[in-house]
């Protein structure tokens, strides 16, 4: 057993009303800069859609993640013995055509346009060249484009609906869309570490967080290439790979990240997770149809002795064992079987989980009171009817298998049904209870889920150990070093080469 | 005098710039050392282009080397005319290869008007300098037979006479002109070499090959 902490998130989808606020806090943080413009380490994608850069999860193109090949997990990228082969080009590597090139507006000529008939306007201009552009897609163009023949249509997760659902998904009465919001994974298993030739990228042992030295890299572009949620971005002016940092300077000191700060539909959930990494590789080769459970085995419970014991000698803190036992996350994840990872095909095992958005209630009803319900499933469409068909869900949260999305979902349509018999009295109390049990939950867990769902305060939605990295920083460099600096990192202006 | 300074004094200087100033800029700035791709701009030519040049001046270099250490080798490999002709139609095709790609790299330097943008100067002196050591060098190979052969018993020698700080010029003095400007030029790839992009050479990854897949760095002392 060796027991390490990892900072996790869970994203519940029901809530998120595709604001962007996200994008804009990380943006305007982080990627404000030449060479990161292209860059949205926070992204929000209309699904079904194609997403950013475009058609990501396809891999078969672009090579992702992990695969097990004669019994051994490797890189899909390609096999280490031939790996050095591919330094002089990336051929499954995407390039700034498949995420957008970015522009401005050429805003001067509103003020210095010559004297004439019509009004100046401001030309857009590319970020890269500075010339005129035809600009042809940004990064969100696929936004609410449920039904959209371009995105919609194109969206690799669709592979296992018939056509005839598929037809739905277009067709303006029936289409349907939810928002899935994108940030680094910081995973367990992250195949950008394993394949950076420069050993450039690493996992911090504190906290889980994936990131880059900006002094080793050398601009191989393997990270970006083997991640298999393209979260991973090169830098076209430094010549270096950057990410999602997950705001480390923030979530040393006990903050939230600022896209989890900043999140209007407070959809975003942060706490500790122990994991066992002596499992990782074996959780990795299993298939595909247990893929779920085994990420969810390598979960640790936090009261459990045994893993507190195995912690304290990995030199997990104290504060960060006593943030593992209120984890919003492990309770969503583990206790309730609530969040999902995405694409645990890749075999990456995310620390960033999904609550499947549950999507509209189509029952009609008069005066906001439901007409007769004799059954749960009258008040709510029953999970089979929903417009978002489950396989498709199933695709993305499952690795294909419907059981662990559909238990999700029935506990949550559950949940609210019984609530609904609570507060507004037009369902059977009895009935309400009986879908309850059915979807393996109890009122006690059910309330639980309905206040951090509904009702939940910061404290409640943010727990975050302070990692007192200044004392561990103390042992190895003097602590006044940066005295009168700038901060944390190295002073040195990014530029490119010498 | 001129031949002193040129085939000893300059690659002395040559030399001596490559090695310190490589180690000082990778001691203080780090960051400055990447290959600063520029696949993320442009890929389809690049594939061409890089891939081309890569494998065919490996292959040459390679040669170059084999030769530089083992040049009895080679003197005996010659000994038969087909073996000779093997290897310098071997090495010419892989020159010829190198030719086309560096050739494709600079016109797309050039054509792209993303990659135009982080071109600098020093990249393009760097491709020129490449184009003239790779052009010069199929001339040589085409006009003076057999490179493979001399180059053993003349270029050979007074590489190493470089090396063992006793140099002895006058083993390539008497060469045509054409050889001694390769050699110059060969000589300014090294000087150029700590202060372009060309630093990528001196951090391939071949490390990669022995490290375990994943990095974990843990700030606390004792641990892993």
């Amino acid at each position: 057993m060796d027991i390490r902490s990892q900072v996790a998130m869970v994203f519940h989808l029901d809530k998120c009303i595709g604001c962007h606020t996200c994008s804009i806090a990380c943006k305007n943080v982080w990627t404000d800069r030449k060479g990161a413009d292209y860059m949205w380490w926070n992204n929000v994608e209309t699904k079904p859609g194609t997403g950013y850069p475009t058609q990501w999860e396809n891999q078969e193109e672009y090579k992702g993640g992990w695969v097990v090949k004669d019994g051994k997990l490797q890189l899909r990228l390609t096999a280490k013995g031939k790996f050095l082969q591919k330094i002089f080009h990336q051929p499954s590597m995407p390039t700034m055509d498949e995420y957008y090139e970015p522009w401005t507006y050429r805003y001067e000529d509103l003020f210095t346009g010559p004297e004439q008939d019509d009004q100046p306007t401001a030309i857009p201009i590319s970020k890269v060249t500075g010339e005129y552009i035809d600009i042809e897609a940004g990064p969100n163009w696929d936004d609410d484009l449920g039904g959209s023949t371009l995105y919609a249509r194109n969206d690799v997760n669709l592979s296992a609906l018939s056509e005839e659902q598929r037809l739905q998904l277009l067709s303006i009465e029936t289409l349907v869309m939810f928002y899935l919001p994108r940030i680094c994974n910081h995973c367990a298993n992250p195949a950008c570490v394993a394949a950076c030739p420069s050993g450039a990228l690493y996992k911090r042992g504190e906290d889980g967080i994936v990131l880059v030295n900006q002094k080793v890299c050398r601009g191989w572009r393997y990270c970006v290439s083997a991640c298999p949620y393209k979260k991973v971005f090169y830098n076209w002016s430094t010549g270096k790979s950057e990410k999602c940092l997950l705001c480390y300077p923030r979530v040393e000191t006990g903050q939230a990240p600022a896209c989890f700060h900043s999140c209007v539909g407070r959809i975003r959930y942060m706490g500790v997770l122990l994991y066992d990494a002596d499992k990782i590789q074996a959780a990795g080769l299993r298939p595909d149809a247990e893929l779920v459970t085994a990420h969810r085995d390598l979960l640790a419970d936090p009261n459990d002795p045994a893993v507190i014991e195995s912690a304290r000698r990995n030199g997990v803190s104290e504060q960060t064992l006593q943030a593992a036992r209120k984890s919003p996350v492990y309770q969503f994840v583990k206790a309730w079987g609530l969040a999902l990872a995405p694409h645990p095909e890749y075999r990456t095992f995310p620390s960033l989980f999904y609550v499947p958005a549950l999507g509209p209630v189509t029952y009609s009803m008069e005066n906001g009171v439901a007409l007769n319900p004799t059954s749960v499933d009258e008040i709510f469409a029953p999970l089979d009817q929903a417009r978002l068909p489950m396989a498709y869900l199933a695709n993305l949260f499952g690795a294909g298998q419907e059981a662990p999305v559909r238990y999700a979902m029935k506990k949550m349509l559950a949940i609210r049904t019984w609530k609904r018999a609570q507060t507004v009295g037009d369902v059977d109390m009895k009935l309400a209870l009986a879908g309850l049990r059915e979807a393996d939950c109890d009122p006690v867990q059910a309330e639980a889920i309905y206040r951090i769902t509904s009702l939940c305060t910061f404290e409640e939605r943010f727990v975050i150990p302070p990692s007192h990295r200044e004392q561990a920083v103390e042992v190895l460099t003097n602590p006044l070093e940066r005295k009168g600096a700038s901060g944390f990192g190295f002073r040195e202006a990014p530029q490119r080469g010498m | 005098m001129l031949n002193n300074f040129l085939f000893v004094g300059f690659p002395y200087v040559a030399l001596a710039l490559a090695i310190v100033v490589s180690i000082l800029r990778f001691t203080w700035r780090p960051f400055s050392y990447s290959s600063l791709s520029s696949q993320f701009l442009e890929s389809e030519n690049l594939f061409w282009g890089s891939g081309l040049w890569h494998w065919g001046i490996l292959w040459v270099l390679s040669g170059h080397l084999f030769a530089f250490f083992l040049p009895e080798a080679i003197i005996a490999w010659n000994a038969r005319p087909l073996r000779l002709y093997l290897l310098e139609i071997t090495g010419l095709s892989m020159a010829l290869l190198a030719l086309v790609g560096v050739v494709a790299l600079i016109i797309r330097r050039f054509a792209d008007r993303r990659v135009k943008v982080v071109t600098s100067t020093l990249d393009l002196v760097l491709l020129a300098v490449l184009l003239f050591q790779v052009a010069s060098g199929i001339d040589v190979a085409i006009r003076f037979r057999w490179g493979s052969s001399w180059f053993s018993t003349n270029a050979a020698p007074y590489l190493w006479s470089l090396v063992k700080l006793a140099p002895r010029p006058e083993f390539i003095v008497p060469l045509p002109w054409m050889v001694k400007v390769h050699f110059l030029s060969g000589f300014t790839v090294i000087l150029l070499l700590p202060f372009t992009r060309l630093v990528h050479f001196l951090v391939v990854p071949v490390f990669y090959y022995w490290r375990r897949p994943q990095v974990v760095i843990w700030n606390r002392k004792g641990l892993r």
